[in-house]
């Protein structure tokens, strides 16, 4: 299986994972939930570089694509300007014209091609990608273990209660 | 040959069977699986605690002079109670009542001590033995009910007399309310006065004497947590410097700390450290580099550390990477993703040293355990299994094979051999001790306690398995 799909099963695994030790008895566990949280990340990294890559050579390759389309219509109406026109419409057939090929290479990407960004924001990222709500990794379990945190409160407050 | 008569072992050292407790049928109440196993310091004890919160010790019987074979037949001493499930109310989180760990005192007196912890609580038990009882009160009868002092006309002196041995064990101390994390390591001071307990962030001081305050020496916690990378996984005290202790880390890393040098040791004064082979980078690289134990030998010179694939011997003089490296299960590298899934790859193997820390052993999958020969340079995979317990009845060494093909490339004639996908990874060795004097191991299986002598060279009694006795103890 490539990198990319385990990578993808991996996440979805570690989270299922994530959920069901909230359930645990003896509560979250420190060292599970910073394990699961490293596998999750590497496995994050591993798909995002792999998407991006995809993304990008994707976007490179419907570029070159759109380029070609580009220069033989401009090359088809500058034969029709020519043939059309007399030198004195230069202004028309200036340096701008060609810009529209240099237009082409730099930011504005028509609307039918993906959008080509190398680096792909990590909250959009996961949303689209990953199935179900994701807790952001640092805020899950491991912030928890903050709750606890006083040990004079905890001593303190702990008062024995019957069970109701 | 060993010489006759000599008692010397054998070059290869053979194991026989020799005991197991525990209950025999497959459907395992979770409450009796066991979770932590550990002789005393004669050997003559050996402790059990299980996940539901109980200790079982077992005693050696005295050896047996006339079949000299059986001279480790343990049998049950004392049962208790150590731990109860607990609520914390403030965290709405349940405390589980699972003994994590085991640690005996020295002996000093008629009594025995130990240390027992879950995940929350350490707890200081006596074990004493009673064999006889005061009898002939003035003013009370045997059975304890009050004589009517007019009836009294004459007074006497109460007398000891024996009685059936009773084994009391009585709760001495608690040591409650210091750890916000979950308890995973304690360890005895060789000045026999403090102990460690050490949880995912903390490592604490107490004196066995006061229960009410303990001195942390390790913290690291980070400031914030969301900046968590590492976590303790284990720490032990020098077997022989009271101010020398070490503890392990998820990142495998272990620290040597010296409490002479600060009150707070988050400055380690070593660093043991093998830099990682990025040949070997996985997904689950983390996960296996964590170390799971750490211990010192018996000569305190070395350390030995286990994570998920081996076994590391290290000097206490070289940081930069360990002396030796066993590979326990080098043949699951392959499986590491279904071994994640199954949540075996979160296993904690321990680890144990022999008592002149010649060989190491630690624990597998399909209930085999792991030998490994420091000396001879030898190793040897052992089965723990109900089918191999006549008495005295010598354990095969099995092999696991890896090759492709059909079979998985074993030799369907061995059946001593068994291919990678027909283990039983339900069935696994955690916990295993070693008799600090003999050689005698206590391996336990999910929730039975096998127990293993090295077979005694006799020319005489060679493979003979005719003795009536039976060692088999359910």
């Amino acid at each position: 299986m490539d990198v990319n799909t385990e990578a993808k099963r991996i996440l979805a695994v570690s989270i299922s994972k994530l959920y069901a030790s909230r359930s645990q008895r003896g509560g979250l566990r420190l060292h599970r939930s910073l394990l699961l949280s490293l596998v999750m990340r590497s496995a994050r990294d591993i798909y995002h570089s792999a998407y991006a890559q995809a993304a990008a050579e994707e976007a490179a390759a419907a570029m070159d694509r759109e380029e070609d389309k580009e220069v033989e219509e401009e090359e088809d109406m500058e034969d029709v300007f020519e043939s059309e026109t007399d030198s004195e419409d230069k202004e028309n057939m200036n340096p701008s014209r060609h810009s529209r090929k240099r237009r082409g290479n730099t930011s504005a990407a028509p609307d039918f091609l993906p959008s080509k960004r190398a680096r792909l924001e990590p909250g959009e990222e996961r949303h689209a990608v990953l199935l179900g709500a994701v807790v952001p990794l640092g805020a899950m379990g491991l912030g928890s273990c903050r709750v606890g945190e006083s040990l004079n409160a905890f001593s303190i407050n702990r008062v024995a209660m019957p069970a109701c | 040959w060993p010489g006759v008569g000599s008692g010397k072992l054998t070059e290869d050292m053979q194991w026989c069977f020799s005991q197991v407790k525990g209950a025999i049928d497959d459907d395992v109440a979770e409450a009796d699986i066991i979770s932590t196993v550990e002789f005393n310091h004669s050997g003559e004890l050996l402790a059990t605690g299980d996940r539901g919160g109980r200790v079982v010790i077992f005693q050696q019987e005295v050896e047996n002079k006339s079949v000299p074979e059986y001279r480790s037949e343990y049998n049950v001493y004392s049962t208790f109670q150590s731990h109860e499930p607990e609520f914390d109310y403030l965290k709405s989180l349940e405390i589980e009542e699972k003994i994590n760990k085991i640690r005996w005192l020295p002996q000093k007196n008629a009594s025995q001590f130990l240390l027992s912890t879950n995940d929350k609580t350490i707890k200081l038990w006596k074990i004493s033995e009673r064999d006889k009882r005061p009898e002939g009160y003035n003013l009370k009868e045997e059975d304890g009910r009050y004589i009517n002092p007019g009836n009294v006309t004459s007074l006497r002196v109460p007398v000891f007399r024996p009685m059936d041995l009773m084994v009391e064990a009585s709760p001495r101390r608690v040591f409650s309310n210091a750890h916000t994390y979950h308890i995973n390591s304690i360890s005895v001071n060789s000045d026999h006065e403090t102990y460690l307990s050490a949880d995912d962030l903390r490592v604490n001081l107490w004196n066995l004497e006061i229960n009410d305050r303990s001195f942390n020496i390790v913290d690291i916690k980070p400031a914030n947590m969301e900046d968590l990378t590492e976590i303790i996984t284990a720490a032990e005290f020098h077997p022989h410097h009271c101010h020398t202790l070490v503890y392990s880390s998820s990142k495998g890393s272990i620290r040597l700390c010296d409490m002479r040098a600060s009150a707070l040791c988050d400055q380690h004064t070593k660093l043991f450290e093998e830099p990682e082979d990025p040949s070997n980078r996985s997904f689950f690289s983390e996960i296996i580099s964590s170390i799971s134990d750490v211990k010192f030998s018996h000569s305190g010179r070395y350390l030995m550390t286990r994570d998920y694939l081996t076994v590391k011997i290290w000097d206490l003089n070289m940081e930069t990477r360990p002396i030796e490296t066993y590979q326990v299960h080098e043949y699951l590298r392959n499986k590491m993703c279904s071994l994640y899934e199954n949540d075996c790859l979160f296993d904690k193997f321990e680890c144990c040293w022999n008592g002149n820390d010649s060989v190491v052993m630690t624990g597998s999958y399909n209930n085999f355990f792991r030998m490994f020969d420091r000396a001879q340079r030898r190793d040897a995979t052992l089965e723990a299994s109900r089918e191999h317990n006549l008495p005295l009845q010598l354990l095969k060494p099995r092999r696991v094979c890896t090759g492709g093909g059909g079979g998985g490339g074993c030799s369907k004639r061995k059946k001593d051999e068994i291919s990678v996908d027909s283990l039983d990874f339900n069935k696994k060795i955690l916990h295993t001790a070693w008799h600090p004097n003999d050689n005698i191991i206590a391996v336990a299986t999910i929730n039975n306690l096998y127990i293993f002598q090295d077979k005694v060279s006799d020319p005489d009694s060679a493979d003979d398995l005719s003795a009536s006795d039976m060692m088999c103890t359910i």
